[in-house]
């Protein structure tokens, strides 16, 4: 028996790797310790938020499944950032955890080309260099061309709260005890890393009085471009904020030797981007109280998730930290928080298709390398399952550019900078955001997705025509002008704008920062969707600064299309500084774009370069 | 680069001393091949050894040779300095020797190039030393070493931290925006920092073009009707007889260079034809060579006759001039007035009478309170030397600015925060931080020969 593809671990990054290589008919066996456990959710009941709910948009343009489960079991939904510009506006939906992962079994179930089989692997079959299968726990082994590792948490995972250790995947599970050490062997350099979550409360042993609401929007929308929503507004669950007190912090100063971090028995590198409550009160103490938010889990059962609570401190010290929490005085904590720390292996061993550098038809995506959240985690997935396939029928991969979308921008940090810590996705990571949008990721990416064969015909033609209709749009505001007549004036005057004394076309109008689009059909209805005229209003008003953006990418885009050649020997570029040749020689970048990315290489390194691929004739 | 370079470090000419120097990995040996006294090789680095160059048995010059070895030189390779005598053709000939034995002849600026890609020095000192070498005096010479010694690039990278830390306060918001621990940035709020950068970089500019007048000096046209004593002028104040002065009019056919030091910068003094209708050919040219350099110069002295009202020729000129920078200089004072001083500014005037050396003094002092000298000799001299670096740092003015004006409309703060991040980006650029592949080819071009 052989597969085309085997998946390890059935997180939100497995789920996307073998959906995209099934569906791409592959024939793919996913491998999980507990079926119960595909698609769960150990940390936070949401999904998205900034830049990483751009990553789940990006993630249905491209034919993943994150956006549409996610429709599929909202708690509620709200979208951030209106009061800014659009390129940081960001659907975050509360998700409930119980239907997330039926959901998206369900999906899995009806997927042909998959199998699914309970397991923990502990090695690879590994002939010169290409890998050729898995290993089981019971010294099975199963035969396949590709393998892709999602093991999330799981490679020698550790839970801590205070100075208990124990070897345990979240709930709980099993942990793979040896496949990290296999992959050193083969040569990955692993690190540890660590992460952690807060406690879980029994929602009726709380006092809600003292907390404010903080309900969903009212406002009716989807994750995914291809579905109309299925929830009700006024079935939104609401979560709730409540604030530390001066007695917390005090608790918490009076313990902090006892917790896992501060008493040193943690080796892993936590993210700086979600601090333990600890940290925050250690590292920001002048700040009286922090902000704390009561979000529901789910409507099966009754326990809340404390976010921005996250600790490593013992059982004991926890009860006494939530009973000093206004309305938790006499909380029921059902579920304590924890510290996890796991083995990953260093991206820079990876490729921008996510195949490792160390061992051909090896993919590796989500949390083994290096990233936290559930979003990242899935945008690797889909990538590494698309490019898996690619490379089946000998293909070019996928890779997606810094200026074409957050997980362009994620997996060529990953590749090219490395990380020491949980890589979180944030909006100032990408330097073309007002390019990277949450509104546009269709228009950015659907092309790409279609050509994979992720993207059905029919959706593809639906997408066609809303890029013709927008591009009608445009020209009908272009080409329609107001005239200084009294009526107008008169009009414009009650917008609160200044009246005319030329003809202004309607685009022009638009482009006021205090007119909107809306206002703009007073003078002349136009009959398009809410999506299409979304794109009409935001390419008018931002022209100005999506142009000078797309300048700057076309900067970088030349640098990117610089390659440097694959068998560069570093060592004979003479004048390099030492840092710089080390670094190159580790990430071996495919482009001087990538190689000016690289921290400890410097222009004049970049220079040297230069002047030797010019010098090899090379470029 | 691994070949080794040689060229002369010294302005060519008559010196007590002239310089050649040779970079590279074989420097050492070079030199020593050619060498007669102490084995250069077993020299410890950065000492001094006497003794003489010989090639092909003949003696060409006693010299003392300082060996110094990687890494601590100015490149950063081996560096070996000829120190020997003064003049063209022993020097020429030494240079000659070394490029015969092996060596290459250094491209301009290529000594600092070597520096800079070797890492010895940032983009800012590479300038500051193309500086140093241009320097005509002792003003441009400060600006340059303090340019050098990364001071200047200290308070680049204090401006970029600034700003820096305004574009982190913004993102803060958007990545985390429920949370109340960082205050909310909106347009009102980030105004009086983005102001107070602004006000700092203008300033910073301003004092920087006033900086390019030390190291490039104040280019000065001496204009004015025929035989009313331009070249007089030029001659006092260059306190030599360079123009020739004659009581005819038109004697100065053509242009008239000089240089002269005053208040501690170099004035580039052109002495024109003087402006009248003329049929002579020569002199014709001449005269629209004038009027082409009133365009040109930073400061022009308008020279008048004090004892002649002002004629129609006279009001051209007045007229020609009015938006520049002018001194009117009223020229044989000694002389009864009959000239309409209402017509001229009298904030500008000087009086002089040439015959008598009469009122350069005055006329010196007026420049120096023109150009603000005196502040400038006092200044702390943190100025951008180069063009490239003051139109970077104009740039990231821009787009300070762009940011001010847009404040006050309902333009979302992330967008505001573009135009602020590329300033950033602008003044990484200055002190090559920001890698961009058109600047190490356009600075290097600009370097002269030698260090």
């Amino acid at each position: 028996m052989k597969y085309d593809v085997i998946v390890v671990g059935g997180g939100h990054a497995g789920c996307e790797a073998c959906l995209a290589t099934t569906r791409l008919g592959k024939k793919t066996l996913l491998i999980t310790g507990n079926k119960k456990n595909i698609a769960d959710m150990p940390c936070n009941p949401s999904i998205g938020g900034p830049a990483k709910g751009i990553i789940v948009r990006e993630i249905d343009a491209l034919g993943g499944e994150m956006a549409k489960n996610t429709d599929k079991s909202l708690l509620q939904l709200k979208m951030l950032n209106t009061k800014k510009g659009p390129a940081v506006r960001a659907l975050r939906a509360q998700v409930d955890k119980i239907i997330y992962p039926k959901e998206m079994m369900k999906t899995l179930m009806s997927q042909e080309n998959l199998t699914i089989q309970e397991a923990i692997v502990e090695d690879l079959m590994v002939d010169e260099n290409v890998v050729k299968g898995v290993v089981l726990e019971n010294g099975e082994k199963i035969n396949s061309t590709i393998v892709i590792l999602t093991t999330g948490t799981y490679l020698k995972a550790v839970i801590l709260r205070g100075s208990t250790k124990e070897e345990s995947g979240p709930h709980g599970e099993k942990p793979s005890r040896f496949l990290s050490n296999q992959l050193k062997k083969y040569g990955f350099r692993i690190q540890r890393l660590k992460t952690g979550t807060p406690p879980r409360i029994a929602k009726d042993s709380i006092d809600f009085s003292q907390a404010s609401l903080e309900p969903g929007d009212n406002i009716l929308r989807t994750f995914s471009f291809d579905r109309t929503p299925t929830y009700k507004l006024e079935e939104q669950l609401p979560c709730y904020l409540i604030y530390t007190r001066e007695k917390t912090h005090q608790i918490i100063r009076d313990n902090l030797t006892k917790s896992s971090m501060y008493g040193g028995y943690v080796e892993g590198i936590g993210p700086r981007y979600c601090p333990s409550i600890e940290d925050k009160v250690v590292r920001f103490a002048e700040k009286e109280r922090h902000q704390l938010f009561l979000e529901p889990e789910s409507k099966y059962y009754d326990d809340i998730y404390v976010q921005g609570f996250s600790t490593s401190m013992p059982q004991e010290v926890q009860e006494e930290m939530v009973h000093s929490l206004p309305g938790l005085e006499h909380a029921q904590i059902l579920k304590y928080a924890y510290a996890i720390e796991y083995d990953a292996i260093d991206p820079l061993q990876l490729k921008q298709s996510l195949e490792t550098k160390v061992i051909e038809n090896l993919f590796t995506a989500g949390q083994i390398n290096g990233t936290s959240g559930y979003e990242e985690a899935a945008g690797q997935g889909l990538i590494a399952g698309i490019n898996a396939s690619l490379k089946l029928e000998k293909k070019e991969p996928l890779i997606l550019k810094r200026d074409e979308a957050y997980i362009g921008v994620l997996i060529d940090d990953l590749v090219t900078k490395g990380t020491k810590e949980p890589y979180r996705m944030l909006t100032s990571r990408a330097e073309y955001r007002l390019l990277l949008r949450h509104d546009n990721a269709d228009l950015r990416l659907r092309e790409y997705g279609y050509q994979v064969g992720l993207i059905q015909e029919d959706i593809y033609q639906k997408f066609l025509t809303k890029k013709e209709q927008i591009k009608k749009g445009i020209q009908e505001l272009q080409e329609n002008k107001i005239t200084p007549t009294t009526t107008t004036n008169e009009m414009l005057k009650a917008m609160n704008t200044s009246p005319l004394t030329d003809g202004l076309t309607l685009y022009d109008l638009l482009k006021r920062p205090e007119i909107t689009l809306e206002q703009v059909q007073q003078f002349h209805p136009m009959s398009y969707s809410e999506e299409v005229l979304e794109q009409l209003e935001i390419t008018a008003k931002y022209e100005g600064y999506i142009k000078k953006a797309e300048k700057e990418a076309e900067k970088m885009t030349h640098l990117e299309n610089i390659p440097i050649f694959d068998e560069i020997d570093y060592d004979k570029v003479t004048n390099l500084a030492q840092e710089a040749r080390q670094k190159l020689k580790e990430v071996r970048p495919t482009s001087i774009g990538q190689a000016s990315r690289i921290s400890g290489v410097n222009p004049s390194d970049i220079s040297i370069l230069m002047i030797y691929l010019k010098k090899e004739k090379r470029i | 680069m691994k070949d080794t370079i040689a060229a002369i470090s010294t302005a060519l000419g008559v010196g007590a001393i002239s310089i050649v120097r040779v970079s590279g990995e074989d420097a050492i040996n070079y030199v020593n091949s050619i060498f007669k006294g102490a084995d250069l090789t077993k020299k410890e680095s950065h000492t001094i050894t006497y003794g003489h160059i010989v090639y092909q048995d003949e003696v060409i010059d006693e010299v003392l040779v300082s060996v110094m070895h990687s890494p601590k030189t100015f490149t950063m390779e081996d560096v070996v300095e000829i120190n020997c005598h003064g003049g063209i053709a022993t020097t020429n000939k030494i240079l000659e020797v070394l490029l015969r034995i092996g060596c290459r002849l250094a491209e301009p600026g290529e000594f600092t190039k070597r520096a800079f890609l070797n890492g010895r020095i940032d983009l800012v000192e590479a300038e500051s030393i193309m500086n140093v070498i241009e320097a005509e005096n002792e003003s441009a010479m400060r600006v340059a070493m303090k340019g050098l010694d990364g001071y200047l690039s200290q308070k680049i990278h204090v401006l970029r931290q600034r700003i820096l830390e305004l574009l982190a306060s913004i993102e803060v918001n958007i990545d985390y925006p429920e949370y109340e621990d960082a205050q909310e940035m909106t347009n009102q709020n980030i105004l009086p920092t983005v102001r107070q950068i602004i006000q700092e970089l203008s300033d910073l500019v301003e004092k920087s073009e006033n900086g390019q007048i030390l190291t490039t000096g104040i280019k000065t046209a001496i204009i004015g009707r025929p035989n009313v004593g331009k070249s007089s002028i030029l001659n006092k104040l260059l306190k030599e007889e360079k123009a020739i002065v004659t009581d005819i009019e038109g004697t100065t056919r053509d242009m008239v260079e000089g240089k002269v030091n005053i208040g501690g910068v170099t004035l580039h003094i052109i002495d024109t034809a003087g402006i009248r209708e003329t049929e002579d050919v020569v002199e014709k040219i001449g005269v629209e060579k004038s009027l082409h350099l009133i365009e040109d110069a930073t400061l022009i002295l308008v020279v008048l006759n004090n004892n002649e009202p002002l004629t129609i020729e006279d009001e051209q000129i007045l007229k020609e001039v009015a938006n520049k920078t002018v001194i009117y200089v009223i020229n044989k004072s000694d002389l009864p007035t009959k000239i309409n001083l209402d017509a001229i500014p009298a904030k500008d005037r000087v009086f002089t009478n040439t015959v008598e050396w009469e009122g350069i003094r005055a006329l010196e002092e007026k420049i120096i309170e023109k150009f603000h000298l005196n502040e400038l000799k006092n200044n702390d001299y943190t100025y951008l030397s180069s063009a490239r670096q003051i139109s970077l740092a104009k740039e990231a003015l821009e787009g300070l600015k762009e940011v001010e004006k847009s404040c006050s409309s309902e333009i979302p703060v992330d967008l505001l925060e573009i135009d602020i991040k590329r300033s950033w980006e602008k003044l990484g650029e200055m002190i090559g931080e920001t890698y961009s592949e058109e600047l190490i080819d356009q600075l290097f071009s600009q370097f002269c020969l030698g260090k």
